[in-house]
């Protein structure tokens, strides 16, 4: 006699711990494994692009802190260069320094949340890899504090350049950080990479191939996990990346495990990038002498991108001439990287979604904007 | 540095080629076409050898009152060539355009929010609902007489 069976469908969110914010996911299951899964978006949407076409150029940055609230400074990065491109101006030398440093900071924030928060979701390690993780992401904080008063929402940069030269505590802290850190990096590095328990939790689970993934428009790490080498600060160098020099770590599998190895090699890379910028920064202006309203040409439009944490972020900026944009798209990488979350989850089980999903490391700011 | 050896010229020029007349005008990052064509030509550059337009980066609607523009930004990951194929609905009711989601399935989330928040149709799109409002929600919030 067989035991009569039927697929059982469980909704999971907004309000969940392991979502990383309001996500909901109704999630179909046969028994154990995933057969259905459908995201349920718009728990955090509060229509940035419709309020950007009432703010002038500059109270926009403070809009795009609160896209990716764990990157701020990409998010800037990304707004100002659309804005520069748009008026045809460029920032000077030393504030594209400032700009490639603080965004590099960003990032090793950022993977540190992404790694710290997927291990803590295996359920395996207790809270030790994520205390590491946010012991590190604490002192960025703490010198972003020292530049701008804020460690959340930073609005650092400004079309233009950048909001403050950094006072002299920074470049004391900055140092400090960069002789202590890679030590604190071994010690996460020796604890999990390689390590049983990940390995056998992670390894060919959710793989995702190079096809998918660029037909699926995916980008950052899950991309370059899977194997294709793209990273817009090769490609298209902005700020002051042309001139300094690091490596693109790419994964071969495009598993959970890969997508974790990605961006804790990426950390190293980082911390190579800032200390070029260190050793090559020189005194001079940081911010370009510019009138407080900003007009730009009517007609006139531009799309300026960064490598974020999360991958491409983009702004379209479409200009009528007045103080505001007649338009501004933003292109999130969080909401495009979550296109492939059928291929990750179905088929799996109940126990690796929430590890899949965190391997994706979406942000419910920049997802519903 | 990348070496890049297209241009929208180049690519509207092998479009007219292949097919004739759909394409109106193009300048050195755009190629603004029909429509009706809009599918035909990303098929033909996403499979033809030398374009190789196979990473759809993002679909940007904008809102220009009495018409509607729609901007497929294209990358190929073989050449790292970019080209924008642009194209323009006219009027404001019953707006309908043709889903790419066949040949780009990262499509998928970005047409649905066009929907949501523009009001254009994205017709054989599989699960064509709002994204971000919830559904009864009435008006498209980023039109431009919405508010």
């Amino acid at each position: 006699m067989s035991i009569r069976t039927e697929p059982m469908t469980v909704n999971i969110g907004p309000q969940h711990p392991s979502t990383h914010g309001v996500f909901r996911i109704r999630v179909t299951f046969d028994g154990e494994e995933i057969v259905e899964v459908e995201p349920i978006l718009g728990y955090l949407h509060r229509g940035t692009e419709k309020l950007a076409e009432e703010r002038n150029y500059v109270q926009i940055v403070t809009l795009t802190d609160r896209l990716d609230y764990t990157a701020s400074m990409t998010n800037n990065q990304a707004y100002c260069l659309a804005v520069e491109k748009l008026l045809e101006i460029e920032a000077p030398e030393r504030a594209k320094y400032l700009r490639t440093m603080t965004a590099e900071l960003q990032r090793i924030a950022s993977h540190l949340i992404a790694v710290g928060f997927f291990l803590q979701e295996l359920g395996t390690f207790g809270g030790t890899p994520l205390m590491y993780a946010f012991r590190a992401r604490e002192r960025i904080l703490d010198m972003f504090e020292m530049l701008c008063g804020a460690r959340i929402t930073l609005s650092y940069m400004r079309p233009g350049g950048v909001f403050w030269d950094p006072p002299a505590e920074f470049w004391i802290a900055l140092n400090e950080f960069l002789k202590e850190f890679p030590g604190e990096l071994s010690e996460m590095e020796d604890l999990l990479l390689g390590n049983e328990i990940l390995m056998v939790r992670t390894r060919d689970v959710s793989p995702l191939s190079a096809e998918d993934a660029i037909n699926n428009s995916v980008s950052g790490p899950v991309l370059r996990a899977s194997g294709v080498p793209m990273d817009l600060r090769i490609l298209d160098p902005y700020d002051a990346y042309d001139k300094v020099d690091f490596d693109v770590p790419v994964g071969s599998k495009g598993d959970n495990y890969d997508r974790f190895w990605v961006r804790m090699q990426e950390v190293r890379q980082s911390l190579r990038i800032i200390e070029q910028c260190v050793e090559q920064i020189e005194p001079g202006d940081y911010r370009l002498d510019l009138p407080r309203v900003l007009r730009a040409e009517q007609g006139t439009e531009s799309y300026g991108k960064v490598e974020a944490p999360k991958g491409e972020l983009g702004f379209y900026l479409f200009s009528d001439g007045s103080v505001s944009p007649y338009r501004m798209k933003i292109r999130s990488p969080s909401l495009i990287n979550l296109s492939v979350i059928d291929q990750l989850l179905v088929g799996w089980k109940l126990a690796d979604m929430i590890v899949s999903l965190g391997s994706i490391d979406i942000n419910m700011g920049e997802v519903d904007r | 540095m990348v070496l890049r050896d297209l241009n929208g010229k180049i690519v509207a020029d092998k479009l007219l080629e292949v097919f004739p007349g759909c394409v109106d005008k193009a300048d050195n990052d755009n190629v603004w076409v029909h429509p009706e064509n809009l599918v035909k030509i990303g098929e033909f550059l996403k499979s033809e050898n030398g374009f190789t337009m196979d990473y759809l980066n993002a679909i940007t609607a904008v809102d220009f009152i009495d018409h509607f523009d729609v901007i497929y930004q294209l990358t190929s990951t073989v050449t790292q060539n970019r080209i924008a194929i642009r194209t323009s609905l006219i009027g404001r009711e019953h707006l309908e355009l043709d889903s790419v989601m066949g040949l780009w399935k990262g499509a998928n989330l970005q047409e649905r929010e066009i929907w949501d928040l523009m009001g254009i149709y994205f017709k054989g799109h599989p699960n064509m609902k709002r994204l971000l409002l919830w559904e009864g929600f009435e008006g498209h919030p980023l039109r431009k007489d919405f508010l």
